[in-house]
């Protein structure tokens, strides 16, 4: 295929002069255009069918009135999430920072492998390593350790569980879950700082820790907290780890040690969902939906303010 | 590169055509001879088509036609020259093999004996094929009412509802109820040095209502006169998930301590009775294995080395056993209003027969009396035949532990089988 000549162009003009370009722009244009528009198409899909599902549910009859049955489901799936956050970001970006600016080299890379693989681990493994090891372990050494000593603390007010499945392990599993996604994340957002800031600060009498506390961590504010939204996002969904680890009751607690635990919504499908008929099935299926308004709304928020800038390059 | 690519592919065509071929080979069938008509023997027999079977030296003789056989050496013979059908034994029909895809779908808690029987069925009908999707018995039921399975696995029998329903996918007739799988439920325990714990009803209600608190409380310590009871605290397990035991369990509760356990027989453990929750069986075992004074109720075939508590009926405590457990089907009242096949029972969980295990658990396999076309009617008689001959029972409780059917019911079983026809 020739490539022809066209005109001689005018000056200011950007048209290409080639005709095989054009077809390749053409196609190229078409073809991300096309998937942007399937992943739309997918996502409209999946609203409209749980939408669709689950309006028998406010038409129908329940044994139960639906803001009553989701709202403990609400609770335990914020609830559990927000612990595993807490206790996963400032692990998370501890580690980041030692794998950026404090280890040698050679131990740099393989410590951000074996982090990475613990996002390698299934879901049902994290469940299992947690119920039948984690849980009694620490049920055994710190639960009732927590109740004798920090008992008046509604968190830990106990009756600590002899079994240990309680909201405090899935908590810490959960974390482990997550930390993979902040740190690998909060890592590359620490490489980015620029060398000059860095140097700059040292220059001016900084100590390590006090040049990272004034350049490297305000530089990479936004890309932790959009680190910690996808650990978020990833927590809030988290189905089978929760489902095996956790027992569950129908209540609004923040005891955390206790065999009473509030159920989060994914983990309340899976369980409930292969014995369910009928109008049960719409019911589970429209707390699916509570869920994907819910990440949907974490995600919007976590944009937000990763779309803030990076505050520290400006100011 | 292009040589030893070359090698590689054929290196990997050997390896594939030879696991092909192993694969090919003869199956082995165990110690039995299969004769035309397709029976099938086990523990040693012969059985001949067109005439006599006969045991030799007490085995059971068991055939894939399902005659109802007897232990201990007497002799089953078949009239009329034909080998025995579904319809168990004198009876005349023919029995070939028959071949197709048999779609069921339904409860899990029969998956591992349905593997059990999809490997018996296949051996003596090569030619066909039986697949079983354990989604659980609301969606097996769903499934089939919709006409999506050709039978479906079920906890529960049809509510009346559904047995309307189904009267648009079978006919007139409607669909009837197999009890195809009885499977008792165990009370687990975990206490060290306490062997053979006795609970009556109002004791285990209270226990699981978290309404007794401690071990040697005095209505436990009344029933257990002379066992050393710790002052441990109860932790009681149920079930996270919904599930038919918790079902049967509840209804058990209800029905023999009403005013205890107030709440009715539910898939779902009351939101009013705490306790711990565990998903599934294997959940619910680890939990009691992992603390100490845990209780809990469980498929007996799963409670490994736990200990099983012995339950109150009438005046005697009966320990668990399969026997008695399928006396509780015996036992039990057959749910009104449904076809004279129907073999579905409202359990009767406040009998005071003895030697009745009442905490079980009836799965049952829901068929159509007709159905569309004659080689789908013919598998599907031909597969409940087997299911609910003895070797069928036998094979369920060795794979899963359930409890194989009485003599009594299998018969009630078998005529409805009978009656599974094309129109």
């Amino acid at each position: 295929m020739t490539a022809t000549l066209d005109a001689p162009q005018q000056p200011g003009s950007l048209k290409s002069s080639s005709g095989v370009s054009k077809l390749g722009d053409k196609i190229f244009g078409g073809v991300s255009k096309g998937a942007g528009i399937l992943i739309l198409v997918v996502l409209a899909a999946v609203a409209a069918f749980l939408i669709a599902q689950a309006i028998p549910t406010f038409t129908g009859e329940t044994d139960k009135p639906f803001p009553q049955y989701v709202g403990p489901l609400i609770f335990g799936t914020i609830w559990s999430a927000f612990l595993a956050l807490v206790i996963a970001t400032p692990l998370a970006v501890a580690v980041a920072l030692f794998t950026s600016h404090y280890a040698p080299r050679r131990l740099a890379a393989p410590l951000g492998w074996f982090i990475d693989l613990l996002a390698a681990v299934p879901s049902v493994v994290y469940g299992l390593w947690g119920s039948g090891v984690f849980a009694p372990v620490l049920a055994r050494s710190v639960y009732p350790w927590l109740e004798d000593n920090l008992g008046f603390i509604p968190l830990f007010k106990g009756p600590a569980s002899t079994s240990g499945r309680t909201m405090m392990t899935v908590a810490l599993v959960l974390a482990v879950m997550i930390l993979p996604i902040i740190t690998a994340i909060s890592r590359e957002v620490f490489l980015q700082t620029p060398r000059l800031h860095e140097e700059a600060s040292l220059a001016l009498g900084a100590t390590r820790w006090e040049m990272i506390r004034q350049s490297v961590l305000p530089y990479g504010r936004s890309g932790v907290i959009s680190g910690a939204m996808l650990g978020l996002g990833r927590a809030l969904g988290e189905t089978m780890a929760v489902a095996i680890i956790l027992s569950p009751a129908n209540i609004i607690t923040f005891n955390t040690i206790s065999n009473q635990n509030p159920n989060t919504i994914a983990a309340n499908i899976a369980l409930k969902f292969p014995e369910s008929a009928g109008i049960n099935v719409n019911r589970l299926i429209a707390t699916g939906l509570v869920l994907f308004v819910l990440t949907f709304f974490v995600n919007a928020i976590a944009r937000r303010i990763a779309r803030a800038g990076f505050s520290g390059a400006e100011g | 590169m292009n040589i030893s690519s070359i090698r590689r592919r054929a290196l990997a065509a050997a390896v594939v055509g030879t696991l092909v071929l192993a694969a090919c080979g003869d199956d082995d069938d165990s110690s039995s001879e299969t004769t035309a008509a397709g029976a099938a023997t086990t523990g040693g027999a012969t059985t001949t088509a067109g005439g006599t079977e006969t045991t030799k030296g007490g085995s059971t003789t068991t055939t894939e036609g399902g005659t109802a056989t007897t232990k201990g050496g007497s002799t089953t013979t078949t009239k009329g020259g034909s080998s025995t059908t579904a319809g168990g034994s004198g009876t005349t029909a023919p029995m070939k093999p028959v071949s197709g895809t048999l779609v069921g779908s339904g409860a899990t808690s029969q998956a591992a004996a349905m593997q059990a029987w999809t490997v018996g069925f296949q051996e003596t009908n090569p030619d066909a094929t039986v697949q079983y999707d354990p989604v659980g018995s609301g969606g097996g039921r769903t499934a089939f009412l919709s006409g999506g399975a050709d039978f479906a696995g079920s906890d529960a029998a049809l509510n009346d509802e559904d047995f309307e329903k189904s009267k648009e996918r079978c006919g007139d007739d409607g669909a009837i109820d197999l009890p195809h799988y009885i499977s008792p439920i165990a009370i687990a325990y975990n206490l060290p040095g306490v062997d053979g714990l006795k609970l009556t009803p109002a004791t285990t209600a209270g226990i699981f209502a978290g309404k007794i608190t401690k071990w040697d409380d005095a209505a436990i310590k009344a029933d257990n006169s002379g066992v050393e009871l710790p002052d441990t605290a109860i932790n009681p397990v149920h079930r996270s998930d919904e599930s038919g035991t918790t079902q049967n369990f509840t209804d058990y509760l209800h029905a023999t301590a009403p005013d205890v356990w107030s709440e009715e027989a539910a898939q779902a453990w009351p939101d009013s009775f705490g306790g711990e929750g565990a998903q599934g069986t294997s959940g619910v075992v680890a939990a009691i294995g992992a603390g100490e004074g845990s209780v809990g109720y469980a498929d007996a075939s799963q409670v490994g080395e736990l200990g099983v508590a012995q339950i109150k009926v009438g005046s005697a405590f009966v320990e668990l056993s399969a026997e008695a457990a399928a006396k509780a089907v015996e036992v039990s009242d057959k749910t009104p209003g449904r076809s004279q096949y129907d073999v579905s029972f409202k359990l009767n969980r406040t009998t005071t027969e003895a030697g009745v295990y009442p905490i079980t658990l009836v799965s049952y396999h829901i068929v159509c009396l007709k159905y569309g076309d004659q080689a789908k009617a013919d598998l599907v008689k031909a597969f409940m035949g087997y299911v609910g001959s003895s070797g069928g029972q036998e094979a369920a409780a060795k794979a899963a532990g359930s409890a194989p059917m009485t003599a009594e019911l299998m018969k009630q079983v078998v005529t409805s089988v009978e009656q599974i026809s094309a129109g």
